[in-house]
């Protein structure tokens, strides 16, 4: 197995002011290349936090993380922005778009970081909104957009620079039952074409995609079952 | 800070203000346009008030070079060689000289029914002068505005500063006195030197330069006559040039022909009254501070406009840094923003300055007792207050963005 993400014993504490509450409770996990990996549990048991320190959008309590051969405790604040930048892709349950940014603008914007020039961006925001299906509204404003819709140019923004890693968080929470099945499909296509992904949902019914199921409760692994 | 992290930061920028509420961004573009003309209107009116004082008193007055008696002296010794000289100069346009002498006006004399009583009485100074030469430097004839100019042959008829005559100076004090019952027309008493002779009020001089209100002009053989200078040597010279930019090279030339030992030679800004000097940098402060006040104010505003929105735009904030877009460009973003409401401010102030402001003022100048205030606003003083209030809001703008383009990523995403 080629792995490209290897967590040993996260811990994740938070402080309320009085006391410590633990939300991950040494996690181990290790995502292979091109994976499908679906992490599910009720509510409160840990799916979004774990994902957030795998995504490094925040840090480990206790634990190591690494990324392909990168130690991600040793890098610094920015370089965490720009690994995120170069090598992970998000996607977010509220498609957090920014309101007064077009659907290509939106995606352009870590494009642009990158390095690329405006006229490159576009041209990989356009091809990034044919692959989810709406490169027709390329110039709408997400307040025009439908939610399914939304979540589609988020998906686009997460793809749009070809990442090693595509996190998803409930991507389909905030879905109707067919914008959902849409997105989903997405997702497997983008899995068929070699993307690894990992995704956070309460819906059991779409584990049957995934490479492996990853059930948490109450901040540890209790179940890791491998479909494919 | 890298040059993608700024370019991000202008494309944000640009689609920020241009897709924000239209009435919110004209609402800050007129704060700000309203900040840069206080910051440049206020001092500029407080000033031009004293300006035009200083304006006044050379044009009608000083002219561009003023020559007068040494303090040692009684008069201007060797006058007639002076002007003479003074006249021969290619970059002289006109010359005029004024005997000046103390005295006393009486009126109602003839109404006096006791002998104890005190006459309408005031006292100023006679200048004598020729009438012509004198418009021709100073057009006092534009300052009468009762009555008439005086002419060459006139032999018993005086012009009368307003600060004399209680009709235009209504101030009823002992220690400073005007005539109460003269007007234009009067007959009254002029006493100069122990010599008395019945004159005419002929006109009526209201300029708002002291020097000239409170003086009585005369014709300068009659005064001359009066306090018996028969040497022709005069207490003033009033020097106009064709080109006031010469004024110091002038000066030298008189210094260098050796008339400073007869007179005191001062170009118009030397011969200013202290007293204006003076206010002129005291309300120059004044306006300074008024200014200060209205920087700080406008930094303020800028301050709570980019906090609020970028409080309100804290989750966008976190996912644009989630995404990986660097605090930089974040930060760059709202700087631009605040460079844009300025400078869109300071634009639009500046248009209203020197396109309906300044020449409206010029028009239509402040009645004061002392100036007929203008508005003064040099380029130099408009750039340098344009350029405070960009720096201002370019660390207002800063401030607030750094503040929450530094909070932790995924606080800022889920809002806590």
């Amino acid at each position: 197995m080629n792995t490209i993400i290897s967590a040993k014993k996260i811990v994740k504490s938070f402080h309320n002011g009085v006391t410590d509450q633990t939300v991950l409770r040494g996690v181990s996990l290790d995502i292979a290349l091109g994976e499908f990996v679906i992490i599910i549990g009720r509510s409160g048991a840990g799916k979004s936090t774990l994902l957030y320190q795998l995504g490094l959008l925040d840090h480990p309590t206790h634990g190591t993380l690494r990324i392909g051969e990168v130690d991600t405790e040793k890098l610094s604040s920015r370089e965490r922005t720009q690994f995120r930048l170069s090598e992970l892709g998000y996607i977010f349950q509220d498609y957090a778009l920014v309101p007064e940014l077009t659907a290509s603008e939106n995606i352009m914007i870590p494009l642009l970081s990158r390095g690329l020039s405006k006229k490159e961006s576009l041209l990989f925001a356009k091809n990034a909104l044919e692959k989810v299906g709406i490169a027709s509204k390329w110039k709408n404003l997400p307040s025009q957009l439908s939610g399914g819709e939304q979540q589609r140019v988020s998906i686009a923004r997460a793809i749009a620079g070809n990442p090693k890693i595509v996190f998803a968080d409930e991507p389909t929470a905030n879905l109707d039952s067919e914008s959902s099945a849409l997105v989903v499909n997405m997702f497997r296509t983008l899995h068929k074409e070699g993307q690894t992904i990992v995704m956070v949902t309460h819906e059991e019914e779409y584990t049957q995609y995934a490479d492996r199921v990853v059930t948490l409760r109450d901040g540890e692994i209790i179940d890791i079952k491998r479909r494919k | 800070m890298n040059f993608n992290s700024i370019s991000v930061g202008i494309f944000l920028a640009i689609r920020q203000i241009r897709r924000a509420n239209i009435w919110t961004n004209i609402l800050i573009v007129f704060v700000m346009t309203l900040t840069f003309l206080n910051l440049v209107v206020v001092g500029g009116i407080l000033v031009g008030l004293i300006e035009a004082s200083v304006k006044s008193n050379r044009t009608h007055y000083s002219s561009d070079l003023f020559l007068t008696n040494r303090l040692e002296k009684t008069y201007i010794e060797g006058s007639t060689k002076i002007i003479k000289f003074v006249e021969g100069l290619p970059e002289v346009s006109a010359v005029t000289a004024r005997y000046v002498e103390s005295g006393r006006l009486e009126a109602g004399y003839k109404e006096r029914t006791r002998q104890g009583d005190i006459l309408d009485n005031a006292s100023g100074l006679i200048t004598g002068i020729d009438p012509e030469k004198e418009n021709e430097v100073t057009e006092l004839a534009r300052k009468v505005v009762e009555g008439e100019y005086l002419e060459s042959g006139d032999e018993d008829q005086i012009l009368i500063g307003g600060n004399l005559l209680f009709k235009y100076s209504p101030i009823d004090s002992p220690g400073l006195r005007n005539l109460k019952t003269a007007d234009l027309g009067s007959r009254v008493r002029l006493v100069v030197n122990g010599n008395t002779k019945e004159v005419t009020i002929k006109g009526i001089i209201k300029s708002k330069v002291g020097e000239l209100d409170q003086r009585i002009f005369i014709t300068d053989r009659v005064l001359r006559g009066m306090i018996g200078r028969t040497d022709y040597n005069v207490d003033e010279i009033a020097v106009k040039l064709k080109d006031p930019a010469y004024v110091g090279q002038v000066k030298q030339i008189l210094i260098d022909e050796g008339f400073d030992t007869q007179a005191k030679i001062r170009t118009w800004n030397e011969a200013q009254p202290k007293f204006l000097v003076d206010i002129k940098d005291a309300f120059g402060l004044l306006g300074d501070i008024i200014g200060s006040v209205g920087l700080v104010v406008a930094s303020i505003t800028i301050f709570i406009v980019i906090f609020v929105n970028a409080i309100t735009r804290r989750k966008y904030i976190g996912i644009l840094k989630g995404v990986g877009v660097d605090s930089f460009a974040i930060e760059v973003a709202y700087i631009i923003q605040s460079l844009f409401y300025a400078v869109a401010g300071t634009v639009i102030g500046v248009i209203v300055l020197y396109g309906i402001l300044v020449p409206f003022v010029d028009a239509h100048p402040i009645n004061f007792p002392f100036s007929d205030g203008i508005l003064v606003a040099t380029v130099s003083g408009t750039l340098w207050r344009a350029f405070a209030l960009l720096v201002a809001t370019i660390i207002a703008g800063y401030i607030p963005a750094k503040i929450v383009s530094r909070q932790n990523t995924l606080d800022a995403i889920l809002g806590r």
